[in-house]
Formats: C-alpha cells, sequence, structure tokens
C-alpha cells in the first residue's frame, strides 16, 4: 500500500508517495530526482548511498524510506550551494586527487563529513578505520586518505560548511 | 612548462560535477515513458532448457512483455562476436560457439541470460519473473581450469573436444629445449594466477530508446568504448546501420576492462524498445554484476627457468591453462596468447622463449581483460620464478634481475617472443625503488621483527607492459578483427575557444584534464577555454575506446595529429593576414608570427578570420577550422617499472600486514603527475588485493558463485591497504615513436604488484621451508604455510 511519506531533504521540505518496502535511496533517486546518491550494492557494503539523516551518516540503502519520516536528511547536492563554492571537504577531494570515477565520490564525502565532525583532526589509521565501509575501486584510497585528513582540518579550522 | 601544460599537476576539471553529485551515469537518465527490464538468469551452471512457459507472468500487474531467445532468434537477431580470432599450433581456427543474448535451448553458467520481462516498474518486472516457469534438466558441469581438459570431463560444448578452445604457442621450442639441455641450473615452479572479479563500483546499466517517428535507436550504456559497441550490435547482433544506431557512454563509474565488452543486456534493450515502442532501462544490482561481468585471469601454470652456472638466463618455458569461461568473451582470446606470450621476455635477454596455452571452456562466467589483462599473468609468472631462481642460486634477488636486465644501450630490443622494445632503463627504476625502500637496510628491520616475533620479508618485482595497443597491421596479422587506432577532432571554434572530440572514452582517467593540458599547452590557448568531448556517437566521429593504456598514447597522439593540421591551415591564414610568406609563419606561444619579425596574429584572431573570412585567402583554403585526425601506432609502447614490497606476517594468526610500499614506474612523458600517481595507486590496491584478498571462486560440483556478493568477495578497503610511495624514474626514457613521447600508466600497479607482494610473502616464510603460496595468500593460507608440510600438504 503506497503512503505518504515527509521529511526535509538538503533544508526543503518535500513528501512523496511511496512502498512501504521502498528504500531512502529509491526516494532520494527516484522520486526527488537527486542522482548524486549512487547505488552500488545489494548487500550494505559499499557505502555509494552515504546520506546523512539528522546529522549522522546513514547507508541509504539500508533505510526505509517510511523511517525517515520526519527526518532532516542531507544528500551531497546540498553540501555546496548549487553552482557555488565547494565545502571544504568536497576541494580537499580536488585538491588531492581522492576521486577518479568519482562513484563512490558522493558517499565518501558524506561519510569524510561525519568523520570531520566527530574528530577534527583524525590520523591516518582513523580515517581508514572510519571508511571501512566505503568502498572505492579506482583510487587505492591513498589520496581519499590525505583528502579526509585535509578536509577535516580544513573543516575544523572554520571554513567548514553546515551541511545539515 | 606552463601551470595547465604538459607536466603539470592540474587539479581535474571532471571533479566539480562528479563532488557535488551532479555526474551523469546510465543509471541517472531517465527517458520519458520509460519501462524497467529485469533479466531471468539461470539458476544453474548447465542445464538443457526444455521448455519456457511465460502465459502467466506476462499477466502479472505491470508487465509490457516477456520475450525469450526464441523470440529474438524469429527476429534474425544474431551472436554477440568475439573480436580476436586465434589459431591453435596445427593451424586450425579455435572454436568459436554461438553467443545468443538470450539462451533459447541450453544455459552454461549460473547466469546465463534466459528471459527477459519488461514492465512499468522494477519491482512489477522482478516479481513477474517469479512466475516464469523453465524447464531445466540439470547437466553435470566443469568448473576447474586444470580439469577442464582432462578426458571424461564435461563437455561445455559439442564442438570444443576436451573443452578446448585452442591449443596456441609461441616462440622457438626447438632452441628453447637445447638451451635447457645446455643449463647449469633449471628452476621450476607451478602456479595459479586467481580468477578476478573487475567490481567497478558502478554496475553495468543500459536504456534502449527506439523512436519510432525517425526510426533511430538510441543506447545508453555503461562503456569504455561505446562506438565498438555501436559496431558489434549494430553489424553482428542486431545488423542495424551505424546512421540509425547512437550509442552514448555518459559518466562511467569504472571500468577496468569490464566494460569493454558488448555485452547481451545492450542488445536485449535495444532490440525489445523497438518491439514494444518505449525506452527500457536495465541496471544490473551487484549480485547480477558478479555473475555477468566479464571476470578476470584464471591461468593454471607450469613453468621452468633454465640458468647458466652464474645465473644468467637461457630459456624460458611455460605452459598455461587458461579459463575462458562458457562463452568467448569480446577480446578474451587474444588475452592468454598475444597479451600474455609475448610478454614472457620481461625485462630480460632470455634468449630462448617458448609458451603454449590451452584455452579452455568451463561453465563459468566468460573471462576476458581485467586491468592489466594477460600481462599480469605473464609478469606473476617471470617475477615468481626469478624469485624462485634467486633463492635456489643463492644470488640477491635484486642482483639476479640487474645481471639479467637488458641494458639500457641495447635499444629498440627485439624480444624471441615478437615484440620490439623501442626504449627502456630498468637499471634506473631498480636501484630507485630499492634506494625508496631502503634495500640496504631491511636486514637489520627483519632482526627487529623477529624480536617481536614477526617474520618480515621483501619482495621485488621488475615488470614490463606493452600499452598503446595497438598497430592494427600487426594486431591485424595476429587474429584481430578490429582495427585499433584513434580518433580525434579539433574543432576551433570563432572566438577561439576549442571543443576536441575523442574516441578515448573517461571512466576515472581524466582525460577532460590531460588531454586538455596537450592542447593548451600545444596552442597556448587557456585550458578553460577548452572542452574535451567523449563518449557519444553522435558527438565524436569515430573512436575504439579506452583499455590497454592506451588513451593518451593512441588518443592523446591523435588529437596531436589533428592540432597539426590546425596550426598547418592556422599558417595558411596568418601568412595571408600578415602579408608574408606562408614559410616564413611559425606558431609559437600561441601566436602566428612572422619569422624574425615582431609582426604577429594571436591564435583567437586566425580563428576568427576562418570564420569571418573577410580579408582571406578563399583560394587557397575554404573558411572554418576544424580538424580530424586517425593515429595507428607505429608500435606499442612498452612502460616498466620495479616495485618493492615488504611484509610483516604474525606467524600466530597468519595475518599479513604491508609495512612498505614502493614504486618506481618509467612511464616515458608526464602529462599530469598527479593523475598519473592516482592511477598508480589504484592499480596498485587492485594488485595487493589479487596477492592477498580477492578470488573468485564457484563450487567445484554445482558451479554455483559461492563468491557472489561483496560480504563474501573481499574487496580491499581502506584498512587492508598501506599508503605509498610512487615515484616516476628519474632516468625516463620517452617512447620513441609518438610525438608525446608517452607510454601509459593506467595498468601498471595492477601489473606488478601482486609478484611483488608474494615475492615479499616467500621471502618473510622461506626460513619455514615455504618456497611459493598461491594467491590470495589469506591468513589461512599463510598460517597452513607456517605451519608445517603436512598442512601445505593438504591443502
Ligand atoms: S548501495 Fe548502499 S552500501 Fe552499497
Ligand atoms: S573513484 Fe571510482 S570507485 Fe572511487
Amino acid at each position: 500500500m503506497p503512503s505518504t511519506v515527509k521529511m526535509t531533504v538538503n533544508g526543503k521540505s518535500v513528501s512523496g508517495q511511496v512502498e512501504g518496502r521502498t528504500l531512502l535511496v529509491q526516494f532520494l533517486r527516484e522520486t526527488l530526482s537527486l542522482t548524486g546518491t549512487h547505488v552500488g550494492c545489494d548487500t550494505s557494503q559499499c557505502g555509494a548511498c552515504v546520506v546523512h539523516v539528522d546529522g549522522r551518516s546513514v547507508k541509504s540503502c539500508t533505510m526505509l524510506a517510511v523511517q525517515a519520516e520526519g527526518a532532516a536528511v542531507a544528500t551531497i547536492e546540498g553540501l555546496a550551494p548549487a553552482g557555488g563554492d565547494l565545502h571544504p571537504m568536497q576541494a580537499a577531494f580536488r585538491e588531492h586527487h581522492g576521486l577518479q570515477c568519482g562513484f563512490c565520490t558522493p558517499g565518501m564525502v558524506m561519510s569524510a563529513v561525519d568523520l570531520a565532525k566527530r574528530n577534527k583532526s583524525p590520523s591516518e589509521q582513523e580515517v581508514r578505520e572510519w571508511l571501512e565501509g566505503n568502498i572505492c575501486r579506482c583510487t587505492g584510497y591513498h589520496n581519499i586518505v590525505k583528502a579526509v585528513m585535509a578536509g577535516a582540518r580544513a573543516m575544523a579550522t572554520g571554513k567548514g560548511g553546515d551541511d545539515d | 612548462m606552463t601551470d595547465t601544460g604538459i607536466g603539470a599537476p592540474v587539479r581535474r576539471r571532471e571533479d566539480y560535477r562528479f563532488l557535488t553529485g551532479k555526474g551523469t551515469y546510465t543509471d541517472d537518465i531517465n527517458r520519458p515513458h520509460q519501462t524497467h527490464a529485469y533479466i531471468l538468469r539461470s539458476p544453474h551452471a548447465h542445464a538443457e532448457i526444455k521448455g519456457i512457459k511465460t502465459d502467466k507472468a506476462k499477466k502479472a500487474p505491470g508487465v509490457v512483455a516477456i520475450f525469450t531467445g526464441a523470440d529474438m532468434a524469429a527476429d534474425g537477431v544474431g551472436g554477440l562476436p568475439c573480436g580476436w580470432l586465434v589459431h591453435s599450433k596445427d593451424g586450425s581456427p579455435m572454436v568459436e560457439p554461438p553467443h545468443p543474448p538470450l539462451v533459447p535451448d541450453r544455459v552454461r553458467h549460473v547466469g546465463d541470460q534466459v528471459a527477459v520481462v519488461i514492465a512499468e516498474s522494477l519491482d512489477q518486472a522482478r516479481e513477474a519473473a517469479e512466475s516464469i516457469e523453465v524447464d531445466y534438466k540439470p547437466l553435470p558441469a566443469i568448473i576447474n581450469t586444470a580439469q577442464a581438459a582432462k578426458s571424461g570431463s564435461p563437455q561445455v560444448w559439442d564442438q570444443a573436444k576436451s573443452n578446448t578452445c585452442y591449443d596456441w604457442h609461441i616462440g622457438d621450442k626447438a632452441a628453447t629445449d637445447a638451451a635447457f639441455a645446455g643449463a647449469a641450473h633449471v628452476t621450476k615452479l607451478d602456479l595459479i594466477n586467481n580468477r578476478l572479479v573487475a567490481n567497478a563500483i558502478e554496475p553495468r546499466a543500459a536504456i534502449g530508446d527506439y523512436d519510432t517517428g525517425t526510426g533511430h535507436y538510441t543506447l545508453y550504456t555503461t562503456s569504455q568504448n561505446p562506438h565498438v559497441i555501436r559496431l558489434l550490435m549494430g553489424a553482428f547482433v542486431l545488423k542495424l546501420p551505424e546512421h540509425k544506431l547512437r550509442v552514448v557512454a555518459p559518466d562511467v563509474g569504472g571500468g577496468f576492462g569490464s566494460k569493454i565488452y558488448h555485452y547481451a543486456e545492450e542488445a536485449i534493450v535495444t532490440w525489445a524498445s523497438k518491439k514494444i515502442g518505449r525506452p527500457i532501462k536495465w541496471t544490473a544490482d551487484r549480485s547480477e554484476a558478479f555473475m555477468s561481468d566479464a571476470q578476470g585471469r584464471d591461468h593454471v601454470t607450469h613453468c621452468e627457468l633454465a640458468m647458466d652456472k652464474d645465473g644468467k638466463f637461457l630459456g624460458l618455458r611455460a605452459s598455461t591453462t587458461a579459463n575462458l569461461g562458457a562463452y568467448l568473451s569480446t577480446f578474451s582470446t587474444c588475452v592468454p596468447t598475444y597479451l600474455h606470450g609475448t610478454l614472457l621476455a620481461g625485462v630480460y635477454t632470455t634468449p630462448a622463449i617458448y609458451c603454449e596455452v590451452r584455452a579452455v571452456f568451463t561453465n563459468t562466467v566468460p573471462v576476458d581483460a581485467y586491468r592489466g589483462a594477460g600481462r599480469p599473468e605473464a609478469t606473476y609468472l617471470l617475477e615468481r620464478i626469478v624469485d624462485k631462481a634467486a633463492d635456489e642460486m643463492k644470488i640477491d634477488p635484486a642482483e639476479l634481475r640487474r645481471k639479467n636486465f637488458i641494458p639500457k644501450d641495447a635499444f629498440p630490443y627485439q624480444t624471441p617472443v615478437a615484440l620490439q622494445y623501442d626504449t627502456g632503463n630498468y637499471q634506473a627504476t631498480l636501484d630507485q625503488a630499492l634506494k625508496m625502500s631502503d634495500y640496504a637496510g631491511f636486514k637489520a628491520r627483519r632482526e627487529e621483527a623477529k624480536k617481536r616475533g614477526m617474520l618480515r620479508g621483501i619482495g621485488i618485482a621488475s615488470y614490463i607492459e606493452a600499452c598503446g595497443i595497438a598497430p592494427s597491421n600487426v594486431a591485424g596479422a595476429l587474429g584481430a578483427r578490429a582495427g585499433l587506432y584513434e580518433a580525434a577532432q579539433v574543432r576551433v571554434h570563432p572566438t577561439g575557444s576549442i571543443s576536441v572530440f575523442t574516441g578515448s572514452h573517461s571512466h576515472g582517467q581524466g582525460h577532460e584534464t590531460s588531454f586538455a593540458q596537450v592542447v593548451s599547452d600545444r596552442l597556448g590557448v587557456p585550458i578553460e577555454n577548452i572542452d574535451i568531448v567523449h563518449g557519444d556517437t553522435a558527438k565524436v566521429l569515430f573512436g575504439m575506446g579506452t583499455y590497454g593504456s592506451r588513451s593518451i598514447a593512441v588518443g592523446g597522439t591523435a588529437i596531436m595529429k589533428a592540432l597539426d593540421k590546425v596550426i598547418a591551415k592556422g599558417k595558411k591564414i596568418a601568412a595571408h593576414m600578415l602579408e608574408a610568406a606562408e614559410a616564413d609563419i611559425e606558431f609559437k606561444d600561441g601566436k602566428f608570427q612572422v619569422a624574425g619579425t615582431d609582426k604577429s596574429k594571436a591564435f583567437g584572431e586566425v580563428a576568427f578570420a576562418a570564420y569571418v573570412p573577410h580579408h582571406y585567402p578563399l583560394d587557397k583554403v575554404e573558411p572554418g577550422m576544424d580538424e580530424t585526425a586517425f593515429y595507428d601506432p607505429l608500435n606499442f609502447t612498452f612502460p616498466s617499472g620495479t616495485y618493492v614490497c615488504e611484509v610483516e606476517i604474525d606467524p600466530d594468526t597468519g595475518i599479513t600486514r604491508i609495512v612498505n610500499f614502493v614504486a618506481a614506474d618509467d612511464f616515458g612523458k608526464i602529462i599530469n603527475p598527479m593523475i598519473v600517481e592516482g592511477q598508480v595507486h589504484g592499480g596498485l590496491v587492485q594488485g595487493i588485493g589479487q596477492a592477498l584478498l580477492e578470488s573468485c571462486i564457484y563450487d567445484d560440483k554445482s558451479g554455483q558463485l559461492l563468491t557472489g556478493s561483496y560480504t563474501d568477495y573481499c574487496m580491499p578497503r581502506a584498512d587492508d591497504v598501506p599508503s605509498f610511495k610512487v615515484e616516476t624514474s628519474k632516468e625516463a626514457t620517452p617512447c620513441t615513436h609518438n610525438p608525446l613521447g608517452v607510454k601509459g600508466c593506467g595498468e601498471a600497479g595492477a601489473i606488478g604488484a601482486p609478484p611483488a607482494v608474494i615475492n615479499a610473502i616467500v621471502d618473510a616464510l622461506s626460513e619455514r621451508g615455504v618456497t611459493h603460496i598461491e594467491m590470495p595468500a589469506t591468513p589461512e593460507r599463510v598460517w597452513r604455510a607456517i605451519h608445517g608440510t603436512v598442512a601445505r600438504a593438504a591443502e
């Protein structure tokens, strides 16, 4: 039975018809056309789908759309103003070549922003462990790790935008 | 060097859209009135299809149509073609079985396509598929590579006796036998190159969109080479002329080879879109990707190296069985042969080499090129046996390599296995890597580790690869059914901005940046004024695509050739504008200048004149500035280098930790060092993944895929791998036969890393009597190897 779900996405209130089984990622991609959030697996392993729900990073393929009722959801599209300057974490990924094909990137960046909020200056090891749930097949992680460390520092020094 | 020219670490221009979620991957595209396809796949590794009943499913909610192999056959749809014809030793052509997009009569691997359900939503299509009744009669399956050709094994194809596709060889057998007869020492090694799954994080997807008004077909697909798909699908499968078929490969989320090939789903959605008169979207989920994307490697090899008493290599023999899976994927047949056997000289002067390869069919997903393709298999074999020989001869592995390197003054160097290396300096990268890794200090580190109860080992691999694929005449003589040139078009717009159209698709490699650097450098035009266009057969004139580290060497050179034509035309126009002789015009720093004077016209002024030809040599040259070039390479390019890996193993758990990894690569000239390093990092982790973590495993009896998801197939994660020290050679040897001097860098890491890691592990375990360990060297395997010969024998 379809039902109506309401939430805030990137600061705007949205609503839509969903099935009970509709995943949050499907709602974002198909109903809201926010295709920046990607799907890379069907076992909740890859992290391409990471978004923020009420300020915490969540794999949006592991959550039903109805479970996000009333929540504040942030996706990669909301991190920087459309067409405007990049968020410091995004800028760090660009500066340190932390992306190649770009497919894992939205999930990586959203995960990294959550880490940076909890830990202002994560060590290499802390970054590697935090990103354990985000698979990248292109970069070998080397530059992602550098980017996340630099992005976290940039966020801590006040240049960090508030995405949620 | 300008800050956006050749050699500058320009930040990537494609990143903004990817970082802001504005990339457009195939699954992000939706067409008006679109339907969704679900492919019903075989649950059996091998079975006869006695019947398919779709009546009930057709009545399910939302279903638009259901098609089977019989429907496609009735429409005259052909099979997916193989692009490379290999001949056996006896001159007979390979066995080439049919490969229909939907299988009508007999399934040959788990995941084989049986029917397509098209519905208003994907959920409806998937649900309807559950009520399709397929009457399967299961047949015995053959999975194991080494067993496939043995008598009594189940037969995948009736026409392929002993499951053999071909039995190929290369090299001089008699000379090699003679070399072995005179050898002081022969080292022997049996090894397996484990089967891998490419696992680009974007799953494959395809949208077929037939325009009932114009009769044009459009296919959006996750491809590394849209023109190749148009050619193969148009000419062989659906029999559609090129002008009626557009193939778009938009942003593609990684490929690593697996998105080169023409896949059944592309043909199915394109064909069925006309049948139903609506667009059809298909997107693989990861489980489907595991059972339908072409897989990689899967070789079983015996090799032998003959040496004189000082360790000088006299001869090499290799005998390989290569698993091709159930069908011949597009380039599958050239991988174990022309991309593998020809690489067995490596970086060494071995005078006599003989290699034989038997390619076998099995009831597994087709195997084709995966990052490196044949060259990792060759390099693994060679660099493992060289290390084993060093151990047996009691010579330091670095020394043994140095002793046998092709000297830097011996180029061009003709190997005994067909290739001619244009240039190289293997000593330089070895020395550099040894220094970077403090090879000399290793003994002390090993002693220190020992005090902590850890086993420490160091491993070297010196690789070479043949890239920049490939001279068409050579490839053609060896069986390629296509040319392997590249095409480019440089369109200068009236106000001087530039669109460059290239057949080299970019799916992570950063062409939109590095190709623009080449153009900016050559024309002196700011990089912001240059756009690189790729991935759409309606925009780009032609192209053979991206694989075999060929983009900059072949695609980049095609762009250079087109730029030459633009400059030549510009000189004619400028000569007229400046009232000088054409021969006196030189082009430098973005200006056409009369030599020896200060009279000049800026590039933009000349471009404008070409489009507003009021004062223009119309009798000598046409208006406009839009030039195309096709470039067919004169030779392969030969990147090379040395990797050193250092590991620590906990003997109690068998866990291997990479404590240091250095890479010194000779890629010739570098366009963008930041991108090059990134390519190496990515390749290294895929290579380390093969060595330590990844393996695609089927149940030997049932043929069920046991590693069918990320839960079972162990992908390298951030905390599995180290950071790297990556440098390019301080004595780099530019390629001698392309104008950029470039060699390509995309596959190197995946080629050099596996033997470096395994050599390090074997070195660490050597004190426990271990002389070889198979990949992936999982903690269990390592633990068993440590804990005695009994466990080893039982493996
Ligand atoms: S798509 Fe959500 S974890 Fe892979
Ligand atoms: S950049 Fe391609 S998967 Fe991470």
